[in-house]
């Protein structure tokens, strides 16, 4: 078989794999009897249609940005970290203590040391499943699973029996005040009126720019990206694996972290149960769609920011449709995307290869 | 499963037809671009020991797992005695009698030898049965051929010769007449490699035919009835083995006169660069695979490490290049002694100095997902730009340079690496290894899977540095090649150093007698390195390792 | 004396009924794994047997229907999962992560589009559930102390499915370690090169696997749903299939101990509910969350090598090709 052409390796075989899921998810939604199109109109109009609707988008599209560049950075280094959900959660916590104990303090100083604890939370979180596959060998897409586990049970406990003020009904920390909470852009730009989206909104466009250079731009993301092809070639090239596969996990949990800081920082103001609701497993479908480049994480993470918000409206409007059907669209992706890949290259190679022999190979 | 008999099977025609075993006629084979075998044309007599030679990728394993059944043929027939057959898959060439000893043993490691050789030849649904009649079998085969092996014993815990004999245990179990073995002694011990032949032999005189893929003259001559040679995916010529010698074959093989001296001027050693001191090194499965090794080379010669493949060569160069921890010893780099700490001791043996051609390119020198210009720094990534940054314009910079060096067809610097041909890859790895002038380099396998043309081109570049003053040490398996290089030779064998030679005056049969460990004992040797295995070391060894390994530290 | 008896049959009691669908699962799984095919799609087998075993009672009234669709759909989930890891040999954990959040959605989506309960099915009784079966004496011996309670409490008074699984368990180790199919399952995990050089089809065999999987983890499903309980809801699988998945690597993809791991989560979430509140001598109280992630915890000591090692079938997640 010929290698396919770099446009279409890289533009081209992506974009059908979407379009593949996409178009199996419209005929299940076709065959329990509603119209795909008007769902997809509906979906649009919801997520783009007005203010706080496109803001909507945006808050959720924040929060896919930072789960899919922890995936993919550390699928560039050859790890499956299944784990963005536990460690965001967990950084929840370093969020919410630094929060807490500034409280009534102004934002602009507590938000960047909000970064920083959850930061160092969610990295640790994630290094410790690193330092067992790169110490004991224990494989990573397992304990990153278990860990999401463990980060319920605990912080079930500590919200639940710990964080919770006397006196308060519900399972959630005591709140920030609103001069202590990230700013939400409302406040600034009337059109996202009674939308949740926050400065953390511009972190996540600044970490896409950083995961680039880190990657593609570093000597750091040159050794990532040789572990991630060849481990023994990398530890002929004098890289230490065992290190790079600790640091790069601690990384990935730090990118995770930053969901917390746009949830309990700058979205809820204190720490409730299960804030994460997913976020951090839309982070694998996004960077399986995106080709764990940040262009492509970027763009996956506003379509399902498009699909999540314009799921909710489309709850609304069309009652046979739920809003899981997203969680099958992003279930989709992954399959078509991630694991059937390169289903369509062999058709497309051919497709592709057979002007070329006509009109002379390059 | 019962094989097909020859001596009770109807056959079409006359005495010619039936005196062959196999005949392959007009068979054709592509892998993509790669023509593996034009049209080939072989005939096979029953009763002989029939030897295929032929240089890597000269074709011979991939004719042999057609007729196996394990590929398919693009075009071409496949008569098994006499009689045209369409071999669809392994199992069919199995009924048909045909069996294979793969270079790399297809047994399940922790599977009994007798599971193993019942597996896809089973009775019933049932196992006891089957296991049952294949113990009684065993041991009727173990009786007529000398095939002994325990049928309880697990793979994994059996020397690489006791597993050799499994395979051919599986294949005779199913009826094998005639029995494809592809290179066989690679991995064999001497002993193991005469015991072998020994049975090889006895299959023979029982009538069975034994078709024998190697790239080694010495066997062919030694064991073979007719000998056919194939060249670049093609068959050359079949002849008697009495009517031939090794020099009209390697002839043959090549396509031309074997260059078999390399010109170069003598030597000029100056000062000790790398200092190897009482160097002890285990495998992955912490069995020492190196034992006590001490030697020295100086600026400016070429020493050659001659031995049998898995004698310790690997972890040998693994280790002086920092990727392997050492159980003991030291390796001096410029009066230097590099350190053990981490796993990125690479780095280091490199900042000391040292450049690495690893013995296995796609594996360890190269990341073939990598642009060639990506490749062309690998190991210096670190010097490549200031702070974090990676320069990528002095990278590419660097690639060109090095491409055309190098003359790599194509010079193009964006092309993934998996896209050069083998030869083009290894000058990829060579130049970025010599060019940033170290002051030792170490060589595994220089032109292994390298075609003829790039091997001159390889062997050139090795002298070269030589003659700048550099001190390289070279691994090969191919004799002729350590002798044409070094200007001194040490001969590995069981992970000890067991004789050093004089690559003018050797003479082969002695270096042959070395190199399999037969003559240890009579050699005089460099001080101190022998005899090696009567030291106190070597109690500690074999206490150390994990298991039994008692056949298999040995190969 | 007496009511601790009571207290332990109880605890005992419950703890087989949630093992079940534990046993089940971590046996399909290891069919699958013992094939060479990593199966972190078993928490969305699980779920999708769920569901569809319970839409099909519902609608049909038959729970044995019920069962035949819950396989039916894990069946069309091992399928997919096939296709992607063997046929097109693309990343078996990648495509399982896939299966769980497919079955996630879809169940939810599904179930809301054809029943409008907010993605409950309909409540199920009488045939359209399996209903505790009495074995026979058991309502005599139960005034016998001690071992006529055991009977009737721990033994008797379950679902077929039960009976089925605990059945399942040794059958699974007899077929793995004596019969030519275990032989073949086997080695095409741990070196499927030798299976295809011994001429059986690689891809065929793990199919195979699979389809058994599919058998075994849809019944699994359909136990929760109308076994266990009376209907499907939301995400009931609730990480089981993950639960499983550890209890295989516990176990080390060895049937009789994977019995016993399971008896031993099942009995930890048997004991959750018990301990809820109560306050122990030394210790205090125990947070119901510990007892939780105890299984997790556990299994992640064990995969770091502290006790023991878990070496996984040599070629689990390795798709086959062969190779010039």
């Amino acid at each position: 078989m010929t290698p396919l052409p770099r446009w279409a390796d890289v533009v081209l075989l992506p974009l059908l794999n979407v379009v593949l899921a996409f178009l199996v998810g419209g005929l299940i939604v076709l065959a329990v009897g509603q119209n795909p199109l008007q769902a997809v109109g509906i979906m649009l109009y919801g997520a783009f249609g007005y203010g706080s609707g496109f803001g909507y988008t945006l808050y959720y599209t924040t929060d896919f940005i930072f789960a899919g560049l922890a995936v993919s950075l550390a699928y560039h280094a050859g790890l499956f970290n299944i784990g963005p959900e536990g460690q965001a959660y967990v950084a929840g916590l370093g969020v919410i203590l630094i929060g807490l104990a500034l409280n009534g303090m102004h934002w602009a100083l507590v938000f960047p040391l909000m970064i920083v604890a959850g930061a160092l939370f969610g990295g640790a979180w994630a290094f410790v499943p690193g330092y067992l596959q790169a110490k004991r060998g224990s494989h990573i897409v397992i304990t990153t699973i278990l860990f999401n586990f463990i980060a319920t049970a605990m912080m079930g406990f500590l919200i639940s029996r710990v964080l919770k003020p006397e006196g308060v009904n519900s399972d959630e920390s005591a709140p920030l005040e609103a001069i202590t909470r990230v700013p939400q852009l409302r406040t600034f730009i009337e059109l996202f009126k009674n939308s949740p989206v926050n400065l953390t909104f511009f972190l996540a466009i600044a970490a896409l720019f950083f995961v680039y250079w880190l990657i593609w731009r570093t000597k750091f993301g040159y050794a990532v990206r040789a572990l991630g092809h060849n481990p023994v070639a990398a530890n002929y090239a004098g890289i230490s694996n065992q290190k790079l596969i600790m640091i790069v996990m601690a990384m990935s949990g730090m990118l995770a972290a930053m969901v917390a800081v746009n949830n309990v920082g700058g979205v809820q103001g204190r720490l409730i149960l299960n804030f994460v609701n997913g976020a951090g497993f839309v982070g694998i479908a996004v960077a399986f769609m995106g080709k764990g480049h940040p262009v492509g994480v970027g763009l996956s993470a506003l379509l399902f920011g498009i699909l999540y918000q314009g799921g909710q409206e489309l709850a609304f409007q069309m009652p046979g449709i739920t809003r899981e059907m997203i969680v099958t669209i992003q279930a989709l992706v992954i399959l078509f995307t991630g694991a059937m890949g390169d289903m369509l290259r062999a058709p497309l190679s051919r497709l592709l290869t057979r002007p070329d022999a006509t009109t002379g190979a390059k | 499963m019962t094989g097909l008999n020859p001596t009770n099977e109807q056959r079409s025609s006359g005495t010619a037809a039936s005196a062959l075993a196999i005949e392959l006629v007009g068979i054709n084979k592509h892998f993509g671009p790669v023509h593996a075998n034009r049209d080939i044309h072989l005939a096979v007599r029953r009763g002989t020991v029939h030897g295929i030679v032929g240089e890597n990728g000269a074709g011979k394993s991939t004719l042999m797992s057609i007729l196996y059944g394990f590929y398919t043929a693009d075009s071409g027939e496949i008569r098994v005695n006499g009689v045209p057959q369409k071999i669809t898959d392994s199992r069919h060439a199995l009924a048909l009698g045909i069996g294979m000893v793969h270079q790399h043993f297809m047994l399940v490691d922790n599977f009994t030898v007798l599971e193993n050789v019942v597996l896809g030849a089973e009775d019933s649904a049932l196992l006891r049965p089957t296991l049952n009649r294949a113990r009684d079998h065993l041991k009727q085969l173990a009786r007529d051929y000398g095939l002994e092996v325990d049928p309880d014993a697990i793979i994994e815990n059996l020397s690489v010769g006791q597993q050799q004999r499994v395979e051919i245990l599986k294949a005779l179990y199913r009826g094998a007449e005639t029995l494809i073995l592809d290179e066989p002694t690679g991995v064999l011990t001497p002993a193991e490699a005469d015991h072998l032949f020994r049975i090889l032999g006895k299959l023979r005189e029982e009538g069975k035919t034994i078709i024998l893929i190697t790239h080694k003259l010495r066997e062919i001559m030694a064991i073979t009835d007719e000998v056919s040679v194939m060249r670049q995916g093609a068959m050359v010529k079949t002849l008697q083995t009495k009517d031939t010698s090794p020099g009209e074959l390697a002839e043959l093989m090549v396509g031309r006169r074997v260059l078999l001296r390399v010109e170069k001027g003598p030597a000029n050693p100056g000062k000790v660069l790398l200092d190897v001191k009482n160097l002890i090194v285990t495998d992955d499965f912490k069995v020492p695979r190196v034992k006590n090794i001490s030697f020295q080379v100086r600026a400016g010669e070429i020493v050659g490490i001659a031995g049998v493949a898995g004698n310790g060569q690997s972890e040998l160069l693994e280790s002086i290049a920092g990727m392997r921890d050492q159980l003991g010893g030291t390796i001096s780099v410029n009066d230097k002694v590099l350190s053990l700490e981490g796993d990125d001791g690479a780095a280091r043996a490199r900042a000391a100095g040292l450049a690495h051609v690893p013995e296995d390119r796609l594996r360890m020198g190269l990341v073939t997902n990598f642009m060639a210009w990506e490749n062309a720094i690998l190991g210096y990534q670190g010097s490549y730009g200031e702070g974090l940054g990676l320069d990528i314009g002095k990278a590419r910079s660097t690639a060109e340079d090095y491409l055309k060096k190098f003359d790599v067809r194509p010079a193009n610097l964006d092309l993934k690496s998996s896209n050069f041909s083998g030869g083009n890859q290894q000058k990829i790895v060579l130049a970025r290894e010599m060019e940033r002038d170290p002051d030792v380099l170490i060589v595994g396998q220089p032109t292994r899977g390298v075609d003829i043309g790039a091997i001159e081109f390889i062997h050139n570049q090795i002298i070269k540095m030589r003659d700048a003053g550099k001190a390289i040490l070279l691994v090969s398996v191919e004799l002729d090649e350590i002798r044409s290089l070094s200007d001194r030779i040490l001969v590995l064998f069981d992970g000890h150093l067991v004789g050093e030679a004089d690559p003018a005056t050797a003479d082969e049969t002695e270096l042959g007698l070395l190199m399999t460990g037969s003559h240890s004992d009579q050699v005089i040797t460099e001080p101190g390195t022998l005899p090696a295995h009567e030291t106190p070391m070597q109690q500690t060894l074999v206490e150390m390792s994990p298991k039994d390994n008692s056949g298999r530290d040995t190969n | 004396m007496e009511s601790y008896l009571v207290d332990i049959t109880l605890i005992l009691d419950s703890t087989v009924r949630l093992a079940v669908p534990l046993i089940l699962a971590c046996m399909a799984g290891l069919y699958s794994e013992r094939a060479g095919i990593v199966d972190i799609g078993l928490e969305g087998k699980l779920l999708a047997g769920a569901f569809a075993a319970a839409a099909m009672s519902a609608v049909t009234g038959s729970a044995w229907l019920g069962l035949l669709a819950g396989i039916a759909a894990a069946m069309m989930f091992s399928g997919i999962h096939g296709l992607a890891s063997i046929t097109l040999k693309g990343n078996q954990t990648i495509s399982g992560v896939a299966l769980n959040f497919l079955a996630a959605g879809l169940t939810t989506f599904l179930g809301q589009s054809w029943f409008k309960r907010g993605g409950y099915t309909p409540q199920l009784s009488g045939d359209q559930r399996f209903n505790p079966i009495t074995l026979p004496f058991a309502n005599e011996l139960r005034e016998v102390p001690i071992l006529g309670q055991i009977y009737y409490e721990l033994i008797s008074g379950h679902n077929i499915i039960t009976y089925f699984a605990f059945i399942v368990v040794p059958v699974t180790a007899w077929v793995l370690f004596r019969t030519r199919f275990g032989l073949r399952l086997r080695a095409v995990g741990e070196n499927p090169k030798a299976i295809d050089t011994a001429g059986i089809s690689v891809t065929r065999l793990r199919f195979q696997a699979l389809v058994i999987t599919a058998v075994l983890v849809g019944i699994g499903g359909a136990y929760l749903s109308i076994a266990q309980s009376a209907g499907f809801n939301n995400n009931m699988s609730a990480g089981r299939g993950y639960i499983a998945l550890a209890a295989l690597i516990f176990a080390k993809w060895r049937p009789g101990p994977a019995l016993l791991v399971c008896l031993m989560f099942g009995f930890l979430d048997a004991v959750q509910f018990r301990i809820q509140g109560q306050s122990f001598p030394i210790i205090g109280e125990v947070p119901v969350q510990a007892i939780q992630a105890l299984p997790y915890v556990l299994t992640v000591i064990l995969l770091a090598g502290f006790i023991g090692r878990a070496v996984a079938p040599k070629a689990a997640g390795i798709p086959y090709t062969k190779e010039r």
